[in-house]
Formats: structure tokens, sequence, C-alpha cells
């Protein structure tokens, strides 16, 4: 730690210590921090440069083969198995992102502006949820979507339908369901960080100013809080597209996503190259729509002002 | 403008209770149809029985699944616990060139899909020649723990107030002692928190152990397998009541010393923020 410091030059008496104390904090923090760096070089930035060099590679059997090549590439955005999937993940995450965000946003307000000394309860109750095991939760959906499920039931219990419905479960809405409701609490916690980052005396000095209700929410608070809807939104979707468990279990044969087909190529199929393909597909147009997601909201609330 | 002030005040209210129904909707069928006679999960109710919970300490699969966990969520919650104390202090005490961008790069695996971060790992793993067992799933769950734990810990350690300290070491106690007697008492909540928080995400976390596990199954690896068969579903609920009973004790617990840590650093923040 003293080693930046005994390390710095002769200077005038002042500016030495204080160069050599600001190299030293510099120091000090680096090697704080460098066993967690350095962990998350090795576990994830050194394993995602090798999902990408595998992605130019082919597979020989149980061999790899490691001539470049744009193969694997050709066929994750030719074959129209790996597009179909590929588009569908990509509307879906879309979907889920938009109905979380949309169906958190009120929460996130209610308890920012209404939630009074209950905030931190509030929050307590809408993340414990999230904390009860993510297969349960699906499993869950699947009791309640399906053919002899609650839901089912209860319509025939109230006379709203004669027979079980089978629209139910086993489809992409399905699929769209389960997601928003587990993804809802990574929505409701950053909306609600950045509505309360907003310094109420604006909202006080747009009611003086005469704005009703609407505007004052339309022309403040809804752009203020956009920095929360970002993270919101990349937090959701982003991760949404890489989900393999409820597809499988409440997607049925409509809801496949691609993260399957990339499970596929790691297990029974045994194709890395291609499933490395896929994988970097998939990060680079998950990537491109959240920005332009992101582009879009950013450019409608600057509008909004 | 008055009928907008009156959808903040009546539907606002009914529209949050309303939410709060349909998150814990999906949760509350797990203990009702627990103990269902019936093993298919529909109404009304056959009769009411203990029997799946009986079952369950006769299931050594279960038992081995449950102690894998346990050692698995015992050796991550500590490591990324260790790691997130490091990464924390050196972010709020320090102020050191890239940052900002080391600490995006702890935080990527929150905001990256899961079974990119597994299947990049597993192949890594494999070309090193490492044998998956229950260690390569604690590196896993270690990478996906640490921002987790990095937020608890930041929250926590962020309005700590170096003139205590200096002010210990200026009373004459040594430094070991003024870690013991200043600095451990007001970061000990954090890091239980952060501990409590780590554990429950990994007792939890299915899809990296899904890919780096060997031969040994954890807990969810064990449901999923149980998930196939039909008949074993109330078994599956009767473990999922007790797991969701478990697991919100530790996180009460995490949120209570939490808070008392946030009010002993006078920092306000929420874990999250």
């Amino acid at each position: 730690m003293t080693a930046a410091a005994e390390g710095s030059q002769p200077l005038s008496l002042g500016r030495r210590q204080r160069t050599s104390l600001l190299q030293s904090e510099a120091a000090q923090g680096f090697a704080l921090i460098s066993p967690t760096f350095i962990y998350a070089l090795v576990l994830l930035v050194v394993p995602i440069l090798v999902v990408v060099a595998h992605s130019f590679w082919t597979q020989n059997y149980l061999t790899i083969d490691r001539t470049f090549t744009l193969e694997n590439y050709r066929i994750a955005v030719t074959e129209p198995i790996y597009l179909d999937l590929l588009r569908r993940s990509l509307w879906i995450s879309l979907l889920v992102s938009f109905f979380t965000v949309v169906l958190a946003y009120p929460i996130a307000f209610y308890i920012s502006f209404h939630g009074g000394r209950h905030k931190g309860l509030w929050l307590f109750l809408i993340t414990i949820p999230f904390w009860t095991s993510y297969l349960l939760r699906v499993m869950s959906w699947k009791v309640i979507l399906g053919y002899n499920g609650v839901l089912n039931s209860g319509l025939m219990g109230l006379g709203i339908i004669s027979e079980p419905s089978t629209a139910l479960l086993y489809n992409t809405s399905a699929v769209v369901i389960t997601l928003t409701h587990a993804w809802a609490a990574f929505a409701i916690l950053p909306i609600f960080v950045s509505l309360e980052k907003i310094d109420r005396s604006l909202i006080e000095a747009a009611t003086d100013l005469g704005d009703g209700p609407l505007r004052r929410f339309l022309r403040i608070t809804l752009p203020l809080s956009v920095p929360g809807i970002v993270s919101a939104i990349l937090i959701v979707m982003i991760p949404t597209v890489g989900d393999f468990v409820t597809p499988k279990l409440v997607g049925g044969k409509d809801g496949v996503m691609i993260a399957n087909a990339i499970q596929a190529q790691f297990g029974k199929g045994a194709n890395w190259p291609l499933g490395a393909a896929l994988s970097v597909t998939t990060m680079l147009v998950v990537t491109a729509m959240a920005a332009s997601t992101v582009l879009i909201i950013r450019s409608a609330a600057r509008m909004a002002r | 403008m008055t009928a907008i002030r009156n959808i903040l005040s009546r539907w606002l209210p009914a529209y949050a209770l309303l939410y709060v129904v349909f998150l814990y909707l999906p949760v509350v069928f797990l203990p009702i149809f627990s103990v269902n006679t019936s093993p298919s999960p529909k109404f009304p109710l056959a009769e009411l029985t203990l029997q799946w919970y009986r079952d369950l300490p006769n299931t050594p699969a279960l038992i081995d699944a449950t102690r894998n966990s346990l050692m698995v969520g015992i050796a991550a919650a500590l490591l990324s616990t260790i790691l997130g104390i490091c990464a924390a202090r050196a972010i709020t005490r320090y102020r050191f060139p890239g940052r900002r961008a080391i600490n995006g790069l702890i935080m990527a695996p929150l905001v990256l899909p899961e079974i990119i971060l597994a299947v990049s790992m597993l192949l890594v793993m494999l070309q090193l020649g490492l044998e998956l067992s229950l260690v390569t799933v604690v590196f896993g769950h270690v990478l996906v723990c640490i921002p987790y734990s990095l937020s608890v810990l930041t929250s926590g350690f962020e309005g700590f107030d170096r003139s205590l300290e200096e002010a210990s070491a200026d009373l004459g106690e040594t430094a070991f002692g003024t870690f013991r007697r200043v600095t451990l008492p007001m970061v000990a909540p954090a890091i239980i928190s952060s501990l409590l928080v780590c554990f429950t995400i990994s007792l939890d976390e299915f899809i990296i152990a899904f890919f780096l596990t060997g031969t040994e199954p954890t807990l969810p690896i064990y449901i999923w397998g149980q998930l196939r068969f039909a008949s074993k579903l109330p078994g599956v609920l009767a473990l999922g009541t007790l797991l969701l009973v478990g697991s919100f004790l530790l996180l009460t617990v995490a949120e209570l010393l939490r808070r008392r840590a946030a009010r002993r650093t006078q920092n306000a923040g929420g874990a999250f923020a």
C-alpha cells in the first residue's frame, strides 16, 4: 500500500505529500477492489470472450475445430427455426417489459407519493414474493392457468364459462403473464428510487403556476422518472430473453424461446459453437432492442418537457 | 381536475391492493394445495392432510439435495460477502480512476441473461478441465450474488463516518481495537444482511446450478426433476411451502438488520437505491 508513496518523485514537500497521498489513495482503492474485480474478470469477462471465440469455431463430434468460420452465424440468422425462436423471444421480452413497467409505475408512484411512513413496509411487502423459489412460482402459474386449474374452476363456478378453457396455458400469453409477474419487483424498485429523487418543490412550483394534476404529472413527474423507467426496462428486457424455465413449464409448443434452443445445444444437441453463436446473436439483438427502446423513451421524455 | 384527484385518492390505493394480490396469488397456492389429499391441485380441496409434509424427511434424495444446497448456499454467501465487502469499502471510501467502470462490471451479472452467464462459465470450466461439482456451482453463484451483496453493503457503508475511527485511534485504541469496537459494530448488520440475502439467492438459483453441477443436485434441481411427475406435485408444494417460510424468515431478519445498519450510519437509502 505504501509502495506507490515511496515510488513518487521528490517534489517540493507540500506537492509531494499531496501527490503521494492521491496516489496511495488510488492505489489503496484499487488494491481493495481488485479481488472482486479479478473475480468478475475471470468468471464473467473471460467466459464471455471464450463464448465469442467458440462461436467462430466448428464442432467435430467430440473435438472442436478451431479454424475461423462464420457458418454458425449463418445458421443462427438464416435457419427459420432459430429466426422464429429469436423473433418470438424478442417479442415476448418486449411485451413483458412493457407490461411490467406499465403495471409497476402506478405502484411505485403510489408508494413514493402516498406511502407516507410505510414506504419501507410497502417495498418489503412487494419484494417478498420474489424471494420464493422461482421454479415454484412458475409451477404455481401452471396450477392457476391449467385445464383443471384455479382460474378455470373459478370461472366455471361463477358460471362465466361452461367448460374449462384450454386457451390459458401452454401458449405465449401464459409465458408473458408468468414473466410479468416474475419481474415485477425489478421494475418497481428502480422506478420508485427515481420518483423518490424528484424534488417535491418542483411539483409545488408547477401547482402554484396553475398546472393541474395531469399536466403536472406529464411535464414534471413522468419526465423526471425516466431514468427509473429506463433501468427498469434494461433490467427486465435483457434477462427475460434468456429464460428457459418459464417457456418449458408453461409455454407449450408456441411458447418455446431461444434460450431453450441454446440450452439444447449445450445439452443433448451438443453443438457448443452453434450454441455460442446463438448466445452471442441473442445478446447483440436484445441489447440493440433495449438500446433503441431506451432512446425512444428518452426522446419522448424530452419532447414532453 | 376533480376527476383526476378522485382517481388518485380512490383508485390508486385500490390498484395498489389489487397489484399486491396479483403478486401474492401464485405464492398463496403453494401452502393451500400442499395440505390437500388429492394430488391434483384444484378446488374444492378434497381433504386436509399433513401427509405430504410427513413424507418429506423420508425421502433420501431430498435430504441429499438439501444438504448440497445448504453447503453451496453457505459457501456462496461467505465468499460473495467477503468479495462484496472489499468492493463496497473501496467504492464508498476511496476515489480512484476507473471506479465507475469497475463497479459497472461487477454489477453486470444483474442485467445479463442467466443462461448466457451459465453457458459461458460452463465452457471455461470444461476447457480448464475442471470437474463439474458443487464447487463449480458455488463459483457461479458467487458471480450472481456479488451485485446484491454490493448493493446491500454499499447502502450500509455509505454514511459511515470516518471521523469515528479517527477519534478512536486518537484516543489510543489500536488498529485492531478500533476495528473491533468501532468499525465492526457499525457495519456488522449490513454484513449479516448481505450474508442472508446471498444465501437466499443461492438456495433458490436454478439456471446456473443446472449447467454447472455434476452429479450432485441442489434443491431447485431436485424440484425440477420432481416437476415431471404429476403425482409428486403435492410433495413439491409442501417442500416449496417450507422453503417459502424459511426464505421469508431469513429475509425479514436481513431487512431488519439492514434498516438498523442504515439508521446507525445515518443513511436512509434502500438496498437498491
